[in-house]
C-alpha cells in the first residue's frame, strides 16, 4: 500500500509551478481578469509545452496517458496560481468523452488536436448532471441538437463543444456553425470562462457510446471542480500565514496573537484531510470504480464546504487590506465560490451521495 | 498511489481471520467478561502475536518486526469480526513502550512481561490540579532521603488508580533546576502506604477518573526511569504513545456505521430517521469527514512507512478526530431526540445510553491530551512556522 504521491507527480507539481510563476504571475492574471479576452494563449501555449492538455489521452494519439489523479495535480495548481485555462473542459472533460465514448473515428480527428492543444473544447452538461434552468435544455434531432446550455465550462473561445441533450446522450458540435451562438457568462470569477451555448438546429456527432459517459464525466468533473478548490484553499491559507508572520500591530506579529494563529490552524486543520480524501476520490476513478462516484461527491461536497471557511477566513485574517483588490486575495475566494456552485453544490451532492448508497430515494 | 496490499499481506490477514474463526468460543463477551476470562484471552493473543506483537520475546512478547501493515491488517480484522482486542491500559499502551525505549535491563525484565499479560495493572500520574496544559510546571515533590525518595503532592485525572497495583509518575526532584530539567519519571506501588485514592465523579454520572494524593511515601532511588531531571524527555516518550490513540480514525468509522444503522432501523410515527433530509445531509456531512480522516491516516502511515514525519497530516489528527467523534455521537443524539436524552436505567434506553456517554466523555478527549487550543498553537507554530505568544 502507498497512500503518497510519486515521484513523478511531485516532479510534475514542482515543474508546473515554476512555469505558473513564470507565465501567470498575479499582474497576468489581473489582466486577463480585466480583458474580455476568452482564452489566455500565453498561458495555455506554455501548458501545452509540458504537455498538460494531453495529460489524460494515450500516447497513441499524442497524448501523456496519465491518470485523473494527475489531472487533479495539474488542475490544483492552476487553481494556486489562478491561471485562467480552459483545462477542465479541453483538457479533462473533452478528451474523457470523446476517448471513452467516440468512434475510433472521432478520436483519430479530435484527440491528436486536442492534445497538442491545437483544439480548445468547451463541455455542456449542466443540465443532464445538475437540472434545468430558466428553461434550458437540449433535444437532438437526426444530426441536429436545438435548445440552450447554461453554465457550459470553458465554452467561450472553443472551437468544439461537448454537449449532452435531455436524455443523456452526448454530442460532438463545432463552433463556426452559425446555428451554434455562446454568450459569456459574467460570474464573480474572472478568472475562468463559462458561458451559454445557444443552439438552434446546430450540425452536431452523436458519440457512440451514448448515454454510459455521463455519469463518468460528472464525476471527473466533481474531483477536479474539488482540486480547484483545493488548490485555491491552499494559496489562501499560505498568504494568510505569510501576511500574519510580517504584519505589526500592538507592537507584536500578529501571527503571535493565539486569536489568529488558531484561525490559521483550523484552516490546516481542515485542509490536510481534505486533500487525502480528494486524492483518494481521483485515485478511485481510475482504480476503484465501485466508489468513484460515491468519493467524487463527498470530495467535492466537503472541499466546499471547507473551502467557503478558508476563503472567507483567511480574507479574516489580512485584516482590511484583505477585502481590498490590492492583493488580489479575492481572486481565489471567487473561484472558491464558482467552484463551489457549478455542476451542483454541497447540498445536491450530499443527497446524490445518499442516493448512490440507497440511503434516500 | 496503490492501495493494493499485495500477496504476503493478503495472506496474513487470511491467517488473522483464521485465528478468529478457530478460536471464537474462547473469546471474551462484550459486556460483562470476567477478568479470569480476559487474562485467558490476553494469553492467546500474546501466543499468537496479536497482542505485544513487536515486544521481545524475552519480555514475554512475540518478537515480530515491527510492520505498520501487519498491525493494521490486525486492526481491521478485529474490528470487522468484533472480536476482542486485549488488553490496552496505559500499562501497555504507554508505559511499556516507553520502558522498552528508555528503561534499565531490570526494569525491563520485571515489568514488561507481567504488564503485557495483564497481572500488573498502571495508572498514569501526570497532570496536577495546578499543571494541566502546562505540566512541566508540576509540584509534587520528591526529596531523597538515604535510599528512598519522599513525595509529597497530589495527581489528577488518574483512570484506573482505583484498580492499579502501580504508577508510572512525573515528580519534581530538583526544585531549584528549571521547570522541564527538574523532573524525574518514577514507579512504584499503588499499595505503598501514605496514597490515598479518591474517585473523581465526572459529568457522565461515572467515575472514570480519580485524584490521587501522597504523602510522605516513600520509594526506593533504583526505582526511576532515565536519570535524576530527565523526567520529562521520558515522560515525552509516553505522550508520543498517547497521542496516537486519540483521534484513531478507525474509531470514527465504526461509529458512523453504528450512526447510519441506527437512523434505518429507528422510526417515528412509522417514518425512519434516515428518511428526514436535515437529518441525513448532516450524516452524508460526516461521512465525507470520517472518509478525509480515514484517507489522511492511510497517508501518515505511508510516511511512517518510509520513516518520514507526516507533519501537518500528523499534527491535526488529534484535535479533527476527537471532534469528529463528538459530532458523531451528536448526530445520533438529535436523530434520537427526546430518546436520545434517556439515561441508565430508563425504560425505552437505546444502545445502553452509550450515545449520550460518548458524547460527554468526548468532550472531556476533546480537553484531555493537550486541549484543542493547545492542539492549535502546535499546528500553527510546528506546523505552519508561526510566531510563539509574548
Amino acid at each position: 500500500m502507498d497512500f503518497a504521491l510519486s515521484a513523478e507527480q511531485r516532479l510534475l507539481q514542482t515543474s508546473l509551478a515554476g512555469v505558473l510563476d513564470r507565465v501567470a504571475p498575479l499582474e497576468r492574471v489581473r489582466a486577463f481578469a480585466d480583458g474580455n479576452k476568452s482564452i489566455a494563449r500565453d498561458i495555455w501555449a506554455a501548458l501545452t509545452e509540458l504537455g498538460a492538455p494531453g495529460v489524460l489521452i494515450d500516447e497513441a494519439h499524442g497524448g501523456l496517458g496519465l491518470r485523473l489523479l494527475d489531472a487533479a495535480l495539474i488542475g490544483e495548481a492552476l487553481a494556486a496560481a489562478a491561471a485562467p485555462a480552459p483545462f477542465l473542459g479541453a483538457a479533462v472533460l473533452a478528451p474523457l468523452a470523446i476517448a471513452h465514448a467516440g468512434s475510433p473515428a472521432q478520436q483519430d480527428a479530435w484527440l491528436p488536436r486536442l492534445a497538442a492543444g491545437e483544439v480548445i473544447a468547451g463541455i455542456a452538461i449542466h443540465e443532464a448532471v445538475a437540472g434545468a434552468r430558466d428553461g434550458a435544455g437540449v433535444t437532438a434531432d437526426a444530426g441536429r441538437l436545438t435548445g440552450t446550455s447554461l453554465f457550459a465550462i470553458d465554452a467561450p473561445g472553443a472551437d468544439l463543444l461537448v454537449v449532452a441533450d435531455h436524455s443523456g446522450r452526448m454530442h460532438l458540435v463545432e463552433v463556426g456553425d452559425d446555428n451554434v451562438e455562446i454568450i459569456p457568462l459574467t460570474t464573480i470569477d474572472s478568472t475562468r470562462r463559462v458561458g451559454e451555448v445557444r443552439l438552434a438546429g446546430a450540425r452536431s456527432e452523436p458519440l457512440a457510446a451514448g448515454k454510459e459517459i455521463l455519469p463518468r464525466l460528472r464525476d471527473a468533473a466533481f474531483v477536479m471542480l474539488a482540486a480547484d478548490m483545493l488548490g485555491a484553499s491552499q494559496t489562501m491559507l499560505g498568504k494568510a500565514v505569510a501576511y500574519a508572520n510580517e504584519r505589526r500591530q500592538f507592537g507584536r506579529l500578529i501571527g503571535s496573537f493565539q486569536a489568529v494563529k488558531h484561525l490559521c490552524a483550523e484552516m490546516a486543520a481542515e485542509l490536510e484531510p481534505a486533500r487525502a480524501l480528494l486524492w483518494y476520490a481521483a485515485y478511485a476513478f481510475d482504480a476503484a470504480p465501485d466508489e468513484a462516484s460515491l468519493m467524487a461527491a463527498h470530495a467535492k461536497a466537503h472541499l466546499a464546504e471547507i473551502s467557503r471557511f478558508i476563503a472567507r477566513t483567511a480574507t479574516e485574517v489580512h485584516g482590511g487590506i484583505g477585502f481590498t483588490d490590492l492583493l488580489g486575495l479575492h481572486l481565489w475566494f471567487k473561484r472558491i465560490g464558482l467552484d463551489r456552485q457549478l455542476l451542483g453544490g454541497p447540498e445536491r451532492l450530499r443527497l446524490h451521495a445518499a442516493r448512490l448508497q440507497g440511503l434516500a430515494a | 498511489m496503490d492501495m493494493a496490499l499485495g500477496p504476503a499481506y493478503e495472506a496474513f490477514r487470511d491467517e488473522v481471520r483464521g485465528f478468529l474463526a478457530e478460536h471464537r468460543r474462547r473469546w471474551p463477551p462484550t459486556v460483562g467478561a470476567t477478568r479470569a476470562q480476559m487474562l485467558a484471552w490476553q494469553a492467546l493473543l500474546l501466543e499468537h502475536g496479536y497482542a505485544g506483537r513487536t515486544i521481545p520475546r524475552a519480555y514475554g512478547g512475540f518478537g515480530a518486526s515491527p510492520d505498520i501493515l501487519e498491525s493494521r491488517i490486525i486492526a481491521e480484522e478485529f474490528a470487522a469480526a468484533r472480536a476482542p482486542r486485549g488488553l490496552a491500559g496505559q500499562g501497555i499502551s504507554m508505559l511499556v513502550p516507553t520502558l522498552l525505549e528508555l528503561g534499565t535491563e531490570i526494569q525491563k525484565q520485571q515489568w514488561i512481561a507481567p504488564t503485557l499479560r495483564g497481572e500488573v495493572i498502571w495508572c498514569q500520574g501526570y497532570s496536577e490540579p495546578g499543571s494541566g496544559s502546562d505540566l512541566a510546571s508540576l509540584s509534587t515533590r520528591a526529596i531523597l532521603d538515604g535510599d528512598d525518595f519522599v513525595i509529597n503532592g497530589q495527581k489528577i485525572w488518574t483512570s484506573t488508580a482505583a484498580q492499579a497495583d502501580m504508577i508510572f509518575c512525573l515528580v519534581r526532584t530538583e526544585p531549584d533546576a528549571p521547570k522541564h530539567a527538574g523532573i524525574s519519571y518514577l514507579l512504584f506501588s499503588m499499595k505503598s502506604p501514605g496514597i490515598e485514592v479518591r474517585p473523581l465523579k465526572t459529568m457522565t454520572g461515572h467515575a472514570e477518573f480519580n485524584e490521587v494524593f501522597f504523602t510522605d511515601v516513600r520509594v526506593p532511588k533504583t526505582q526511576i526511569v532515565g536519570a535524576r531531571g530527565e523526567g520529562w524527555r521520558v515522560a515525552n516518550a509516553t505522550l508520543k504513545h498517547e497521542r496516537g490513540m486519540l483521534g484513531d480514525p478507525n474509531a470514527a468509522e465504526a461509529r458512523l456505521s453504528e450512526l447510519i444503522a441506527l437512523m434505518k432501523a429507528e422510526t417515528v410515527s412509522g417514518e425512519r430517521l434516515i428518511d428526514n433530509p436535515v437529518l441525513r445531509d448532516r450524516l452524508m456531512a460526516l461521512q465525507a469527514r470520517v472518509l478525509a480522516m480515514k484517507f489522511n491516516g492511510l497517508r501518515n502511515l505511508t510516511c511512517q512507512i518510509a520513516g518520514d514525519g507526516p507533519g501537518l497530516a500528523g499534527l491535526i489528527v488529534k484535535l479533527q478526530g476527537c471532534e469528529l467523534n463528538h459530532q458523531l455521537a451528536a448526530l445520533a443524539i438529535d436523530a434520537l431526540g427526546e430518546l436520545g436524552v434517556l439515561y441508565e436505567g430508563s425504560p425505552h434506553l437505546r444502545a445502553h445510553a452509550q450515545w449520550q456517554q460518548r458524547y460527554m466523555f468526548d468532550l472531556g478527549l476533546i480537553i484531555g491530551g493537550g486541549t484543542a487550543q493547545i492542539q492549535k498553537n502546535i499546528i500553527a507554530e510546528r506546523g505552519l512556522g508561526m510566531p510563539r505568544e509574548g
